[in-house]
């Protein structure tokens, strides 16, 4: 399929990274992402080897369950992305609006039941001031909670520009660039999931 | 649809909000909110002068203090009781007087200076697009750098004062008022920082998918001036390196007010931790605090020599060889901190290669100069002043990065001294270079040369008067960050240097107003520049001064580098990008994408 | 002063001085080099009507030599540096027969203790003084660095010593002084507000001095702290 000029590099003339401008600045700022998530993970690993014994065995104080559940949700949310982007790149308005909506509630109720899971901790004494294994765990899934927020505001915003008619199968910038974060986000839980919850 | 077409609708796509020629927006929309790079470039100037003043003021009161210690300082009874009683600096004060005078001349002064001011208002006019990718972003960036300006300042009013931890803020210090005395300002340095944070990350990714995707045709990668390529090396370094600032400032922070235990012990947690992560960011920090001051410096360079920029590809490659070393070399500042002893080795070796590029760097600058036409206007002084004083400061880093050595020098004045020659003498004087060349194309008036001269020559002698004794400091052990040398018997000898160096200082920061007065008054009466007043090559000067909304009024087409000077291809000295010759061919029309 | 190092009173105070001087006569010959050529080439290639600069873009030949040129300079730099500095802070640098002092640093003073005339740390016969710290000449002396709240920097100039004492960690630092006499124990790394006051005394004994000094603070008769 023929992308259409507005999908296509800014300047013709000079051969840029081949893509327009949004995609590869949301690319560029991924790399800041990654570089943010690198310090916390960081400073994590740091921390716990040289401490082991400050962290609880894997299931001890976290919920594992609650938040197996919340993992499973949050890579459904991708796929849900995944089908708004297929339905937006053919133009097919409806089922975008409506996998766009559908990511917007998965991603809001992983929001959901990780405050609810943070209050159920707080609720039974384990608060960022916890030793090291609580400064880390709520610094590093507290960040990432606030990037999903982040991400589903920004969602919203996609799915009511959806819902208004904005994206067209010739020009549907916001729903991949939208998208583009969102796997990321998604990506970085799995591996906060498994270095905090699983080892 | 033609290939001409759709770049004309891009073109306009990309510049929805620089309006055509001749239109102008309302006053708000234009001169505040702006979206234009010229005006946010402009804005970023103002801001930043305003701090450099800020942290120059801040140096004086130190100076005081440091040349006649315990001495009520003349004015200083306008100070509060909490600061200087008196008008006499106290030991907490002074040391909220070194933190903020380093967090405002690295972060708020020369940072936006280089990056903020030039990044924005270059990169577009350099290569022939209309604004950045993202105008509407370019306006946040700037707009939440103010606040996290604001938030710094506001620290010197909170109760306990201002930040006092040093401008590298090591924990446990940073983390533990009931060591510091200071709460609330360290939290308010922490919350400024992540948010300038922020600024910056917003502007480094709009610069970098400026550059790689909005290059007018022609503009070839090879052909690009080495300010946009120090530029581009340097937003990939800010987007790189301050994620990981924020992120250890977030920790610090959760540190101060959550009673989290990242970098406090008690509960395991590990102060070296801080100060890796803050050096991990910090190192590439003063590259980010010198490549675009290099570039500018050999542009300015060849055009004043009237020559060709020597060795162009060495030139690139070694900002990238710089900026790729610059992440490796972070424990050079942690020799003595208790890190493995056997880690110094590895570190000592990557600081010595950086000595490599900046090497080729000074030398090809000399091969530029060297048969050259040298025409000594403003920019021109400032640029060699550039070469001979970053020369000092990059060879006293070599001290520094042999670790036996460092053992002596570390923490005292030695390393004042490099610092400052490579931040004021290298930085600084880049940025007055830079201002006076581009000042015509910001404000469609010349400097005055004649102010501008006497500015260079006092500022010279009297920053050399200050800095270089500094060195004799350092190497009779003087400490740094100490409220009262004299205390010591062995500093007492080195007073006199104390003194020579804070008169010297108080010249330096008067003949500054020289500088103000010039700046302010050109900006109303300075005699109107043309087009291209120093008969430069590159696009901003095609275009007329002050260079108009939208930049350009149709897409440039470029034929060649930057740096065709003196070519005998034309009769006059200077050749510019988008003249066509004869012999030139329109570069090929191939849409990227397909 | 000026460029003239400070006397030094340690056993590697020359070896670390020496490589000061090195690195001093290759970067003052550096900087001579570029300052006269720049200088030179202000002066020679000054702008003068009527002619035109050399249009040129560069020679490999020359960017060859001065990429090579400082590259050994500052990698033969780098090695000697190494070999001095695993002399004095190698894995296994500190000399076996060393004295063992505990330091410990604390806003705004010098804890130091010693072993004893049993020369064991930690045992019954320690003593501490307080700013102030006693070594032997001649005889290398260990010192086992700790911090109570926040970072200080123990840094004797004369011995050309300074390490980071660092809180939650304990960093063994040696050095052996040469020349008896007073010197000053000063605090190098920023920690508040009386940082700049954080000064101690040291006194070199001569050997048979220091046994003595060492006996009659540990008898029990004058126990602990001035
Ligand atoms: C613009 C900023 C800037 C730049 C460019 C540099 C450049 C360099 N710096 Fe500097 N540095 C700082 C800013 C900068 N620094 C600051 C702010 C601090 C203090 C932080 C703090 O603690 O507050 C610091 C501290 C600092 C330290 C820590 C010292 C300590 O705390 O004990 C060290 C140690 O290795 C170091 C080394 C170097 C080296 C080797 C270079 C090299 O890049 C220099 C390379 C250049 C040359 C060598 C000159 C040109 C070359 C020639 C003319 C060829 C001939 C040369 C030879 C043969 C050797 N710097
Ligand atoms: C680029 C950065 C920069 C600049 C320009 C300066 C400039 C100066 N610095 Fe600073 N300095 C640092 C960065 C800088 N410094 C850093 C990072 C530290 C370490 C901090 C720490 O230890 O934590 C430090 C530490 C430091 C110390 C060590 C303090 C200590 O350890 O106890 C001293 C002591 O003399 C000092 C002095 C000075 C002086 C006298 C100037 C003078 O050059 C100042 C002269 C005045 C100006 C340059 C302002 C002029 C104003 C304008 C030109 C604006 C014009 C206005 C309009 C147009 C409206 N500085
Ligand atoms: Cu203790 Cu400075
Ligand atoms: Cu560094």
């Amino acid at each position: 399929m023929a992308l259409s000029a507005v999908m296509r590099p800014p300047v013709a003339a000079e051969p840029g990274a081949g893509v327009y401008n949004e995609k590869l600045g949301m690319w560029v700022f991924l790399g800041s992402e990654v570089m943010f998530f690198t310090a916390l993970i960081g400073a994590y690993i740091i921390l716990r080897v040289a401490h082991p014994e400050s962290w609880a065995p894997p299931g001890e104080v976290l919920n594992v369950p609650v938040t197996a559940v919340n993992t499973f949700l949050l890579i459904c949310s991708s796929v849900t992305m995944v089908k708004a982007f297929a339905a937006a790149q053919h133009g097919r308005q409806r089922p975008m609006r409506l996998w766009l909506l559908a990511t917007v509630l998965i991603g809001a109720s992983f929001v959901g039941v990780q405050v609810y899971e943070y209050a159920e901790l707080v609720g039974h004494g384990f608060v960022p001031s916890e030793g090291l294994y609580g400064s880390t765990f709520f610094t590093m899934t507290g960040f990432h909670g606030f990037h999903v927020t982040i991400g589903v505001i920004c969602m919203i915003f996609v799915t009511w520009r959806a819902f208004r008619g904005r994206y067209t199968a010739a020009d549907h910038r916001g729903v991949e660039v939208i998208g583009l974060y969102w796997h990321f986000v998604d990506l970085v839980w799995i591996i906060l999931f498994t270095i905090v919850y699983l080892i | 649809m033609t290939t001409s077409a759709r770049v004309g609708e891009q073109r306009i796509e990309a510049a929805v909000h620089a309006p055509a020629h001749g239109h102008h927006p309302p006053f708000l929309r234009r001169y505040i909110f702006s979206t234009d790079h010229k005006i946010i470039g402009i804005q970023f100037l103002v801001m930043s002068l305003f701090f450099l003043l800020v942290g120059g003021t801040l140096a004086m009161v130190m100076r005081w203090q440091l040349g006649f210690p315990g001495q009520a300082m003349p004015g200083g009874g306008v100070l509060p009781e909490t600061m200087a009683p008196g008008g006499v600096v106290l030991p907490e004060f002074y040391n909220s007087l070194v933190t903020m005078h380093g967090t405002f001349m690295v972060f708020f002064a020369i940072m936006p200076l280089l990056v903020g001011v030039f990044g924005n208002f270059l990169i577009p006019l350099k290569i022939g697009a209309p604004d950045m990718a993202f105008p509407r972003i370019n306006m946040a960036s700037f707009w939440i750098a103010v606040p996290a300006g604001l938030i710094m300042v506001a620290g010197f009013f909170v109760e306990g004062g201002a930040a006092a931890a040093g401008w590298t803020s090591y924990a446990p210090l940073s983390a533990s008022p009931e060591h510091s005395g200071v709460s609330l300002g360290q939290v308010f340095w922490c919350v400024s920082l992540i948010v300038l944070g922020l600024s910056s990350i917003l502007g480094s990714f709009n610069y970098i998918t400026t550059v790689i995707n909005m290059r007018a045709p022609g503009m070839t990668w090879g052909r690009l001036p080495l300010t946009v390529w120090s530029l581009f090396i340097t937003a990939i370094l800010v987007l790189l390196a301050i994620p990981i600032l924020s992120g250890a400032v977030i920790m610090l922070l959760f540190d101060q007010t959550l009673g989290t235990h990242f970098f406090l012990p008690g509960e395991g947690g590990q102060p070296l931790l801080w100060q890796h992560l803050f050096w991990f960011f910090g190192h590439p920090e003063v590259y980010i605090l010198i490549l675009p001051a290099m570039g500018i410096v050999s542009d300015i360079l060849a055009n004043g020599a009237r020559k060709p920029i020597f060795g162009y590809k060495m030139m690139v490659a070694s900002i990238i060889a710089i900026a790729f070393l610059g992440w490796i070399v972070w424990g050079h500042h942690m020799f003595q901190s208790g890190m493995n002893p056997t880690l110094g080795n590895s570190f000592m070796i990557s600081t010595m290669l950086i000595a490599v590029p900046s090497a080729i760097k000074v030398f090809n600058w000399l091969g530029t100069l060297w048969q050259g036409n040298i025409r000594f206007t403003v920019p021109m002084l400032h640029a060699i002043a550039f070469v001979s004083m970053f020369v000092i400061g990059g060879l006293s880093g070599v001290f520094m990065a042999s670790t036996p050595v460092d053992i002596y020098i570390h923490d005292t004045y030695f390393i004042v001294a490099h610092l400052h020659y490579v931040l004021f003498g290298g930085s600084l004087f880049a940025i007055f270079a830079g201002i006076s060349y581009w000042y015509p194309k910001m404000f469609g008036r010349l400097m005055s040369h004649r102010w501008g001269v006497a500015h260079f020559w006092l500022t010279f002698v009297t920053y050399n008067l200050v800095f270089f004794p500094m060195h004799a400091l350092g190497v009779g052990g003087h400490m740094r960050r100490i409220y009262d040398p004299t205390q010591y018997e062995f500093l007492q000898p080195l007073q006199p240097i104390n003194e020579v160096i804070s008169i010297a200082a108080f010249a330096l920061f008067t003949s500054q107003l020289i500088f103000a007065v010039n700046f302010i008054g050109s900006w109303f009466r300075g005699e109107r520049a043309g087009d291209n007043p120093w008969e430069d090559n590159s696009l901003e000067w095609t275009v007329s001064s002050p260079a108009p909304h939208g930049n350009f009024a149709t897409t440039p087409v470029v034929y060649r580098g930057p740096y065709e000077y003196s070519s005998p291809l034309v009769e006059q000295d200077f050749l510019p990008q988008t003249v066509k010759l004869s012999t030139d061919t329109p570069p090929a029309a191939s849409p990227a994408g397909d | 002063m000026g460029w003239i190092l400070p006397a030094g009173a340690s056993s590697y105070a020359g070896e670390i001085d020496w490589l000061y001087y090195l690195i001093l006569v290759i970067t003052g010959i550096a900087f001579v080099v570029v300052e006269a050529a720049l200088l030179w080439f202000l002066f020679r290639y000054r702008a003068r009507p009527g002619r035109k600069a050399r249009y040129i873009h560069g020679s490999m030949k020359a960017e060859v030599i001065w990429t090579a040129v400082p590259a050994i300079v500052v990698v033969v730099i780098g090695i000697l540096s190494s070999g001095v500095w695993n002399d004095i802070r190698g894995r296994d640098s500190v000399p076996p027969d060393a004295l063992p002092i505990r330091v410990v640093a604390k806003q705004f003073e010098w804890n130091a203790t010693y072993a004893g005339p049993d020369g064991q740390l930690g045992t019954g016969d320690d003593f501490t003084t307080r700013n102030q710290l006693h070594v032997p000449a001649g005889r290398p002396v260990v010192v086992m660095l700790e911090a109570e709240e926040v970072i200080h920097s123990f840094f004797i100039p004369a011995f050309r010593v300074k390490q980071d004492a660092v809180p939650g960690m304990t960093t063994p630092v040696w050095f052996e002084a040469t020349t008896p006499g007073q010197y000053e124990l000063a605090c190098a790394e920023l920690c508040g507000l009386g940082h700049y006051r954080m000064r101690g005394g040291v006194t070199v004994h001569a050997a048979p001095d220091y046994e003595r000094w060492q006996t009659d603070r540990g008898s029990p008769t004058v126990a602990s702290t001035p």
